[in-house]
């Protein structure tokens, strides 16, 4: 084969992964009982794409295990099998073991033959039970069942194919068909002509021969199904051991072998590509694709036109330049400006994934997670085409299962003791922009935290002083904090937060905030605010002494001047401001960050209102600068981690500016106080 | 010392000769310092720039003078005289800094050092040249200087750059340093 189809590897996998998603989607959108055709046929299509796939490239486990669930949804598509619940379930089952396979031939590491086969086994005796009770068991049937394979005849196989008309305009070609055969034994083909119409009404595209072709030597049945898995959907065909006395040819074919049959003798080397494909493989799995809508990359392309445009305006202008021409200058400047923002936005615009792909895989987490703990419970998604960036999306993943495992596991009720509400419980997913910032919300119709028992708890844990009264929002804190929320008897008495500070810590590592929102008895929201990318961010600087920092906009709430009179010195707690009938702990930054030179009196600076983890604190800063996008770059990688800083970035003059971290800040100064 | 200031040009175009003729035999970039004549493995250096003013890295050590702007990447810039326990003084025309690249654990880091001035290329054809460095007992510490060479205008300490500019060593010995200043104080 002249063709590397070693480049195409990568895609195959991607696009059965995809097919994986579908399928699994199919399955659980399947109402059993009843056949819906639409839907199973999108089950098989994708089954049978990947089938067709892990053909091409040899992957011969793939290929014989996708070939047993499609000949089950064959079944099912044409109403010879009913599509019972433990079909479904063994149906979903094998879409995990497909997702292992591929994964592991991507990987070039061991398939777990033991569950393929066990797997394989259980729809094989599906399909059989239900060959058993069917009138018709056509030859596609057969062949799914004969999984222990049959050792090969010492003849050979006689082989009869009569392919469907339009078996060429899906790009197959017998030729190629026979070739592949001739490198397993001794083969002799033998036309039918029988449907060959008259000149005059031929279609050149359509193929009105059929063959009787007899194979001998050593292949086992599967190899030779094998050749014709790309074609047995186009075809009728049969392959039968070849008895030693061979049945007289059918009239009118006289024994007239393919002239060519030396030539196709030539290529034997079918074997050998696979095993290099294979390896091609392993060695591509670590880069990573995206796929990008067309549209979007035109747009990209429109707007590197218009810069190259504003580009030779500027050049033009620069070739003898005087100052009549001051405006033009700034006119094309300005023209600059808003090409580069406009391309920045249309490049990240190329690295946001809808959120469904994350989304998807909650309906069957959902359903299986509910069947195990016998609850019923109703998963709707909404929003799930809000954009979001690639980066953010692969952290996201892990925190929301846990989220939603929580509702599901402590959360909802079993029926039983909903008490008044309906006996099935509701989780809801939603995603939405709002200024700026992505929030997802998981909510649960279950028995919200138990107030009192985090009280306790925090009591108990010295994080609350006895006495004292708290808000809804400060007790719920509690079950983010990895003291209380690792505690087995929390989950126990208030029926949540395992790991909750682990989700916490990675939403907080995209930059992100968690809220959650609880009545007892009537369910809890938990709310994740996302910025919409981790490589780009809004900033405000923010003057102190000679130095110049960032605080992303995110973080903060409003900048306020400080009166004297309303600042209180607390006795070894530092100083707080009373404000909006709170009291706001003021961090002074120089103090912080050993700057010379500041504003030291509070009157004469400013207190910029920065909120982390649920908590605020007032940074003391000399003045507020400009605002600015600003791309977080590393300071680990030549440098070391800074406490208080997050990061650093280039400055519209050039210089380095370092980025506050906010939460760190509000860490250390609680942990000063 | 009579030690020349080469102009800092024909010296990068000097380097970027020297280290394609030679592939044996060693080569060490010398600068001044404090009178001082310093050499570093030239393959180390990735270019030499002019001082600029650095963006100041709160709570460091006070000879990382900050982190500056290489082209995007963020390269914090040591003060080998104060890195040395030197005095520090005023940064004039000729005080520059070299970029350098020194192996770390986590990997390639890129260092900048402010020099008084560099001076020239020296080349070694032949490694014994170079002497161990006497020991000085505890007086002097001479754990990054790696060798000694004897050239016509004097002696040139060669540094071993990685170790020099270790950042994990740097905070370790600025932890060290704060210490014993406690200490004292108390």
């Amino acid at each position: 084969m002249a063709i590397d189809i070693g480049q195409f590897v990568q895609t195959f996998f991607e696009e059965s992964l995809e097919g994986l998603d579908i399928m699994e989607a199919g399955l659980l959108a399947l109402p059993p009982g009843a056949a819906d055709l639409e839907q199973i046929n999108t089950i098989f299509r994708a089954a049978h794409s990947i089938k067709g796939g892990s053909g091409t490239f040899g992957f011969k486990e793939v290929t014989d295990f996708t070939h047993v669930m499609e000949t089950l949804l064959d079944k099912m598509r044409e109403g010879q099998m009913a599509v019972t619940g433990e079909a479904v379930n063994n149906l979903l089952e094998s879409v995990d073991c497909l997702r292992e396979m591929l994964m592991a031939v991507r990987q070039n590491t061991d398939i777990d033959s033991a569950r393929v086969g066990n797997l394989q086994g259980r729809l094989t005796r599906l399909l059989e039970r239900n060959n058993t009770t069917s009138r018709t068991a056509d030859a596609t049937g057969n062949r799914g069942s004969t999984a222990p394979q049959p050792p090969p005849p010492p003849g050979g196989w006689l082989i009869n194919f009569r392919p469907h008309l339009d078996l060429m305009h899906s790009g197959n070609d017998p030729v190629r068909i026979f070739r592949e055969l001739a490198t397993l034994g001794d083969l002799t083909v033998r036309p039918d002509f029988s449907r060959l119409p008259r000149l005059a009404e031929m279609q050149p595209e359509d193929c009105y021969l059929a063959w009787e072709l007899e194979l001998r030597g050593a292949a086992s049945q599967e190899v030779v199904t094998e050749v014709f898995a790309w074609v047995e959907d186009d075809c009728d065909l049969s392959i039968e051991p070849l008895a030693d006395t061979v049945a007289p040819p059918p009239a009118g074919a006289t024994a007239a072998e393919e002239p060519g049959q030396g030539e196709l003798l030539l290529e034997r080397r079918g074997g050998d590509r696979r095993k290099s494909d294979r390896r091609g493989a392993g060695t591509a799995a670590d880069s990573a694709s995206i796929r990008v809508g067309i549209d979007k990359v035109d747009a990209v392309i429109n707007l590197v036109g218009e810069l190259v445009t504003t580009q030779s305006m500027l050049s033009a202008l620069g070739v003898d330049f005087d100052m009549d021409r001051i405006d033009k200058l700034h006119e094309a400047l300005d023209q600059l400006d808003r090409n580069t923002r406009d391309l920045q936005e249309h490049v990240m615009r190329i690295r946001m994934l809808p959120i469904s792909s994350v989304f998807s895989r909650f309906p069957r987490m959902v359903h299986d997670i509910s069947e195990k703990l016998g609850k019923l419970v109703e998963l709707k998604i909404s929003g799930e085409q809000t954009e979001i960036d690639k980066t953010v999306i692969e952290k996201i993943g892990d925190p929301l299962v846990h989220l939603v495992r929580n509702s599901l596991d402590h959360g909802i009720e079993p029926p039983a003791e909903r008490g008044g509400k309906p006996a099935t419980g509701v989780i809801t997913l939603n995603a939405y922009h709002k200024s700026g910032s992505i929030f997802i919300e998981v909510g649960d119709d279950g028995r919200g935290l138990d107030r009192d028992a985090l009280r306790r708890k925090g009591l108990d844990a010295g994080l609350l002083r006895p006495g004292e009264e708290y808000s809804d929002e400060q007790i719920h804190e509690l079950i983010f904090h990895p003291g209380l929320s690792t505690a087995k008897q929390i989950s126990d008495v208030s029926g949540r937060g395992v790991g909750m500070d682990v989700v916490r810590r990675n939403i907080q590592d995209v930059g992100g905030r968690i809220q959650i929102a609880s009545q007892s008895g009537w369910g809890s929201k938990i709310t994740i605010c996302l910025p919409l990318t981790l490589a780009i961010l809004d900033g405000q600087l923010v003057s102190v002494g000679h130095d110049c920092y960032i605080i992303p906009l995110l973080s903060i709430v409003e900048s306020v001047q400080i009166r004297a009179e309303a600042i209180n010195r607390v006795a070894g707690k530092g100083e707080v401001l009373r404000f909006r009938g709170q009291h706001l702990p003021i961090l002074r930054l120089y103090e912080q960050f050993g700057a010379e030179n500041a504003v030291t009196n509070l009157e004469n600076g400013l207190l910029v209102v920065v909120e982390a983890d649920g908590r605020q604190v007032g940074l003391f800063v000399d003045d507020l600068q400009g605002q600015q996008q600003i791309s977080i770059k590393s300071l680990e990688k030549n440098f070391r981690r800074v406490a208080g800083v997050a990061g650093a970035t280039i400055l519209g003059d050039g210089r380095v500016g370092l980025i506050l971290d906010i939460s760190g800040l509000i860490r250390v100064n609680n942990a000063a106080t | 010392m009579a030690t020349k200031t080469t102009d800092l040009a024909t010296l990068s175009t000097h380097l970027k000769r020297e280290v394609t003729a030679t592939a044996e035999g060693l080569q060490y970039l010398t600068f001044i310092l404090a009178g001082e004549s310093y050499g570093i493995d030239i393959l180390k250096v990735q270019e030499i720039r002019g001082w600029v003013a650095v963006t100041k890295v709160p709570n460091a050590p006070s000879f990382v003078r900050g982190v500056m702007n290489l082209r995007g990447a963020i390269v914090p810039v040591i003060d080998l005289r104060l890195r040395f326990g030197l005095e520090s003084v005023e940064y004039t025309k000729t005080t520059v800094v070299i970029v350098v690249t020194v192996r770390s654990e986590q990997g390639g880091r890129i260092v900048g050092m402010v020099v008084d001035g560099v001076s020239d290329v020296l080349n070694i054809n032949n490694a014994s040249e170079i002497k161990d460095p006497p020991d000085f007992g505890t007086a002097v510490n001479t754990e990054f200087i790696s060798g000694l060479v004897t050239i016509e205008a004097g002696m040139v300490m060669l540094l071993d750059v990685d170790r020099l500019l270790s950042i994990e060593e740097m905070f370790a010995v600025e932890a060290v340093r704060t210490a014993d200043a406690l200490h004292a104080t108390a």
